[in-house]
């Protein structure tokens, strides 16, 4: 079959259009007949039982619909890897702006007033806030050591490298939460009829997710429960599993007032009560030989997951696996556990682990080359993992790749050398300082280990009676590309034009389980199933008669003749692990991801020590993705996870009190606006991936994960002074630059600071 | 303008045609075009005028319509993403967007275009720093920027050589 | 949306006069609203406690600047894109034209208005200080006549002003003497945009041979109210700038400044970045052509 190059190439997104038109279609702008909206009243305390629950003077509440946790059909929890957590607090908070009861109304505007006139009445529990408190198991507020999940990987022998090393290097890291911020507020609508049972629309990245979670909670059998994803302006991670809970509350008002409920959050409570990026805290402890070698380590990696168990299990697998970066240990041991903390749980956050671990790891190798004295180039250069050598979970890296000729190429891209020198002479009279920062790492694309079998994923394309292709995946588009890469797989598959192919709304009742869209990989995993599937719907039209090397024509012809003798025409695909690829559970070895994009991103930051605020000036994104299946769309993902994670380097801090966030609104929370980033440079290398489609591997997370480490090395390389922790913010540049300058306390020039 | 129980009447232009409606005046314009006109382009993103998604043009100004009392549009000339359009002829920014992949998620895509329109009124040929300027109360999450600049230069561009 | 739009009332009388005689009948009742940048979001959050509104948008006699030999006279709702845009604002008053341009994004700027900038006062707002330093006047009108006070006297504590119940602020008046002038302005918040700042300063000079001859500093959310630093000022006026002097008004500034710490900043970052912008001002200063 001929190339269409449609791979490749920057096709238009399909639904394109609609988006730039205002036409898309988003959960607020539905509306249905007889709907209700609904609300959700919430703990005000991080931990307490409750002691009553009076609704207040004021209010006509015989108009209200109230569901109260005992009013739960079902079982009284959200599903998820356990059911641990409760949908509707039952006599016990565990966190602030846990959900306690329900309620509707045909007015949106009475709601609030409503919410604000039920008394509730507490009998406060200690809490726990922090990952050291929740260390000190006093209290115990989850299990019997507040302690989610534990993971032990063990490589080598650790305990013998400490006597052979030049040096022995220790540090601590810690990364604080950081919260989604996709500018469309969570929001659903559920509706409920005996007969057909529940259907629910919504802002969501999984739908089956959702159809689980909904079946436990109401009860009801799988073919009564249907979810269907509308237009989602944005995820990132933050309607993965949340959605689910906001669901469940919308279905339980639906059920018990047999009228459609729309809930949609405002800024506040989207801010306030749903999930953020886990906070952590990692410790190194490294051998080092004389010329910087790693000779083995520890790796100490603690994440704070929330109140309830949630994803903590497999946030803390990413971040476990990728705590030694791009490395190679000869020897190694990390202890990780996910705790429990009284706030909303943490969940998944674009990177998921990833970003909190190998921070930490970055700027331990930055801290390691400042100890043995040698530049944050050669130590990454003298560690590198090359092919044939293995990972901290015995993987073995089995591509050609060529981590110092990348290494190279990102810093002639960023002028690194020329610059360094520069700024070295530049900053001794300016008031402004100049660094450069490295980063160097790797993401695993896919579920880790067995968990893509886990999931076997489903993909079915259909040709239909117009002789045109759809695509019925599980996979949700919001914003990154999902529609329309997945179209240029099959029409690239089937050598038909990109026009005559098509991609089903996600609708449970329609389309099979082809995973969560989550983990980066929808492209490399699914996508390869929608070849198959393709090119499963091709043999069955050659078989019945279609002539190979086929027109256009000639194939719409075939598909429509064949549906209308057949009654339709559909080609199934499931995931098959790859044989060859194990992992084992228990001691946490094996090939932990099908397969590592690789990447080096460079950043240059300017210090400015009359505000002590930190600027972005250039950034480098160089990385190796496997195959770029659509230029356009894969430089967004670059730019726009580069961005989010400036923020979460420089500016996004979330204001904890006693587990409740106090900054939730953008005025007070702070993403980076247009003003704020630099151009941000982006390259892409293409090794291919035997296991993706058309040799892609996943890309949507990997931006997340080097800019807070490459612009904190690049801030200590300005300054001379180590950070080691996120969000950096002026305040704390303050305070290390004031308590160095006492130290060394030296006069110094007028107008230099 | 007549009042009656706290409602009263409000008109005004959008995208060309008069429209009235019966509001209470501290209706936000937002939720009026949304749930009573059915312009549904304007999004709510954080209610609180720091986003820009609810962006509109007010008498040829680019104004964030949640702040926007329905009362103080009475008599006024309302632009919205709906009116950018020539029935199947997009626009050129619209246009660009599409071609230089200003559009991700889709959320902040209206503001940010009627943003950029704004802008292009004032600059036909704006520098990058004037579009960073221009769009620096329209925030995106998805794109961190670039191709959104792209998308502005490239429509300038377009509208320059008269396509 | 927190509030109930059922709770409210907005009437817009469409004159000066009208408007006044609202604010007379019932003194306290009416909550002017011009732009609604400030207003609008704490009524969104369910926080706007005054339930009767009373539109000041469109109204003629506000909105306008009008240019004389001697003073500028901006309408209470001339809008940050009005103040951007005038010939003679964008010549004369730098500060307020800089402030202007920080104010938000520039959807708030075609909204967001001075006057109510200055009635909110908060002491973190961005234009105060230039209107410290500019020595502006504020004509405050009611239905008992006018009258004409310096703005150094309106705010009296946090968000606390000599406004009368009845009163509204008509125009702000500046005298067109500061031609020529050297003038400093920075803002510092936790962004390059719409953000509410953590410290700001405004900043006018003018030299004669070596020594300053006439210096005016204020600064923005370094007290309950925007503050005229004339203690820092005294340190300055009349000497060289040496080293000696950009010192000792850095250490004046930090000791005049109030900071508090607060969901934005802390004390001892306010304090020093404080410091900074005096002695980044007094730098400039020296080194400026003008200067000579």
């Amino acid at each position: 079959m001929k190339s269409n190059n449609i791979v490749g190439a920057s096709v238009p997104r399909k639904e394109g259009r609609d988006k730039v038109t205002g036409k898309a279609v988003y959960i607020d702008d539905m509306s249905m007949p007889g709907m209700l909206h609904g609300a959700t009243v919430r703990s005000s305390v991080p931990r307490a039982r409750i002691t009553g629950i009076t609704l207040g003077s004021g209010v006509a509440w015989d108009e209200f619909v109230i569901v109260y946790a005992k009013d739960i059909p079902g079982k009284n929890c959200i599903a998820l890897i356990t059911e641990e957590q409760p949908c509707l607090a039952d006599g016990v908070v565990n966190h602030p702006e846990e959900p306690i009861l329900l309620l509707a109304h045909p007015n949106r505007h009475l709601l609030f007033k409503a919410m604000q006139a039920v008394q509730i009445e507490y009998e406060p529990l200690p809490a726990v806030f922090t990952i050291d408190d929740s260390e000190r198991q006093d209290p115990i507020i989850w299990g019997t050591d507040n302690v989610f999940k534990r993971f032990l990987i063990e490589k080598g022998d650790v305990d013998s490298v400490w006597s052979k090393a030049d040096y022995i290097i220790e540090s601590e890291y810690t990364t604080g939460a950081q919260e989604q911020l996709y500018i469309e507020n969570n929001g659903v609508i559920a509706s409920f009829d005996a007969d057909t049972g529940l259907t629910l629309w919504g802002s969501l990245q999984c739908p089956y997710y959702v159809h689980r979670a909904l079946k436990t909670l109401c009860g009801l059998p799988e073919h009564k429960v249907r979810v269907v994803q509308t237009e989602t302006g944005g995820a990132f991670g933050g309607k993965e599993e949340y959605p689910s809970i906001i669901a469940g509350h919308a279905a339980l008002l639906a059920m018990k007032s047999g009228r459609p409920v729309k809930i949609i959050y405002d800024r506040m409570e989207d801010m306030a009560a749903t999930t953020k990026r886990h906070p952590s805290r990692t410790r190194h402890r490294t051998a080092v030989s004389r010329d910087g070698k790693i000779l083995g380590g520890e790796i100490e990696f603690v994440i704070d997951g929330g109140a309830y168990t949630t994803l903590s299990p497999v946030v803390l697998s990413r971040g476990t696996i990728h705590a030694g970066g791009p490395y190679h240990w000869p020897n190694i041991r990390i202890r990780a556990k996910a705790v429990a903390t009284n706030a909303p749980p943490h969940g998944a956050f674009r990177g998921f682990g990833a970003p909190q671990s190998l921070f930490a790891m970055e700027r331990h190798m930055d801290r390691i080359a400042a100890t043995v004295g040698i530049s944050p180039v050669e130590v990454r250069q003298r560690n590198f993992l090359r092919p044939g050598q293995s990972t901290t979970t015995d993987q073995i890296i089995d591509e050609p790749i060529d981590l110092d000729r990348l290494l190279g190429r990102g810093l002639d891209l960023a002028d690194y050398e020329a610059k360094r020198r520069q700024f070295s002479v530049q900053n001794k009279s300016s008031r402004l300082k100049r660094g450069i920062g490295v980063a160097t790492f790797l993401h695993g694309a896919g579920f880790t280990g067995s968990g893509e079998r886990y999931l076997a994923s489903e993909v079915a394309l259909e040709g239909c009676a117009d002789g045109t292709v759809r695509i019925l995946v599980s996979s949700t588009e919001f914003g990154q590309g999902t529609n329309t890469v997945l179209c240029q797989v099959a029409a690239e598959t089937l050598g038909l034009p990109y026009e005559d192919v098509a991609i089903a709304p996600p609708d449970t009742s329609n389309v099979p389980n082809s995973g969560p869209t989550v983990a980066s990989r929808t492209v490399m995993v699914v996508g390869k199933l929608v070849q198959s599937a393709a090119e499963g719907l091709r043999q069955t039209l050659l078989a019945s008669g279609l002539a190979a090397g086929y027109s256009r024509q000639q194939f719409r012809d075939a598909c429509s003749k064949y549906v209308a003798e057949h009654g339709a025409l559909k080609s199934w695909a499931k995931y098959q692990a790859p044989p060859g690829v194990f992992w084992d559970d228990e001691k946490y070895r094996g090939e932990a991801y099908a397969a590592y994009s690789w990447a080096v991103y460079i950043a240059q930051v300017a210090v400015d020590l009359s505000t002590y605020s930190v600027t972005v000036e250039d950034f480098v994104a160089l990385q190796e993705v496997g195959k770029v299946l659509h230029p356009l769309l894969s430089r967004g993902q670059i730019t726009g996870g580069v961005a989010q994670g400036i923020g979460y380097a420089l500016y996004e801090k979330v204001a904890w009190e006693k587990g409740r966030m106090q900054n939730g609104q953008m005025t007070n929370y702070i993403m980076p606006t247009s003003a704020d980033l630099p151009d941000i440079r982006v390259y892409f290398e293409e090794l291919g991936n035997e296991h993706g489609a058309f040799g892609a591997k996943g890309i949507g997370e990997l931006p997340m994960d080097g800019p807070a480490p490459a612009i904190v090395n690049a801030v200590e390389d300005a300054l001379g002074i180590p950070f080691n922790s996120v969000p950096l913010l002026p305040e704390d540049i303050f305070s290390a630059v004031s308590a160095a300058e006492s130290s060394a306390s030296q006069e110094l020039p007028q107008g230099v600071r | 303008m007549s009042t009656s129980g706290g409602m009263c009447d409000v008109s005004f232009s959008v995208n060309g045609a008069t429209r009235t409606v019966r509001v209470y005046p501290m209706e936000r314009l937002l939720d009026v075009l949304r749930n009573q006109l059915g312009f549904t382009g304007a999004k709510e993103g954080c209610g609180e005028g720091e986003c820009g998604s609810c962006s509109v043009l007010m008498d040829g100004e680019l104004v964030n319509s949640c702040l926007v009392p329905a009362l103080q549009a009475n008599g006024a000339q309302i632009v919205t993403i709906e009116g950018l359009a020539e029935g199947p002829r997009l626009h050129t920014l619209q246009k660009a967007f599409l071609d230089c992949g200003g559009a991700q998620c889709g959320i902040c895509t209206p503001g940010m275009i009627l943003a950029s329109y704004y802008l292009l009124m004032r600059k036909p040929s704006p520098t990058v720093e004037d579009i960073r300027e221009a769009l620096s109360g329209n925030l995106c999450r998805c794109t961190g920027y670039m191709q959104i600049f792209e998308s502005v230069a490239e429509a300038a561009k377009q509208s320059q050589t008269g396509k | 949306m927190r509030s109930d739009p059922v709770d409210f009332e907005l009437v817009a009388p469409g004159s000066l006069p009208a408007v006044l005689s609202l604010l007379a009948e019932r003194p306290g009742k009416w909550l002017p609203i011009a732009g609604g940048t400030d207003v609008m979001v704490q009524y969104a959050a369910g926080k706007l406690t005054n339930r009767s509104l009373v539109s000041l948008w469109k109204l003629p006699e506000l909105r306008r600047i009008e240019v004389s030999d001697d003073e500028l006279r901006i309408g209470a709702t001339t809008t940050y894109t009005d103040l951007r845009q005038h010939e003679i604002t964008r010549d004369e008053l730098p500060l307020l034209v800089n402030a202007a341009a920080w104010t938000g994004g520039i959807a708030n700027q075609n909204r967001g208005t001075l006057g109510g900038n200055i009635v909110n006062a908060s002491p973190a707002a961005d234009s105060l200080p230039a209107l410290l330093v500019y020595d502006a006047e504020l004509i405050l009108a009611s239905v008992r006549g006018e009258r004409r006070v310096p703005y150094g006297s309106f705010h009296i504590g946090y968000r606390k002003t000599i406004l009368a119940a009845d009163e509204l602020v008509k125009a702000v008046c500046i005298r067109r003497q500061f031609r020529g002038f050297f003038s400093f302005s920075r803002k510092v918040g936790p962004r390059n945009a719409q953000a509410i700042s953590k410290v700001c300063v405004a900043a006018l000079a003018r030299m004669k041979g070596e020594i300053v001859e006439d210096v005016r500093i204020a600064m923005g959310s370094v007290a309950p109210v925007p503050l005229r630093m004339e203690k820092t000022e005294r340190v300055i006026l009349g000497n060289a700038l040496d080293a000696v002097t950009l010192q000792r008004a850095r250490l004046a500034a930090m000791d005049e400044v109030q900071p508090i710490d607060d969901i934005r900043s802390t004390v001892a970052y306010r304090r020093a970045v404080c410091g900074n912008l005096v002695e980044e001002f007094l730098a400039k200063l020296a080194a400026s052509p003008t200067n000579s």
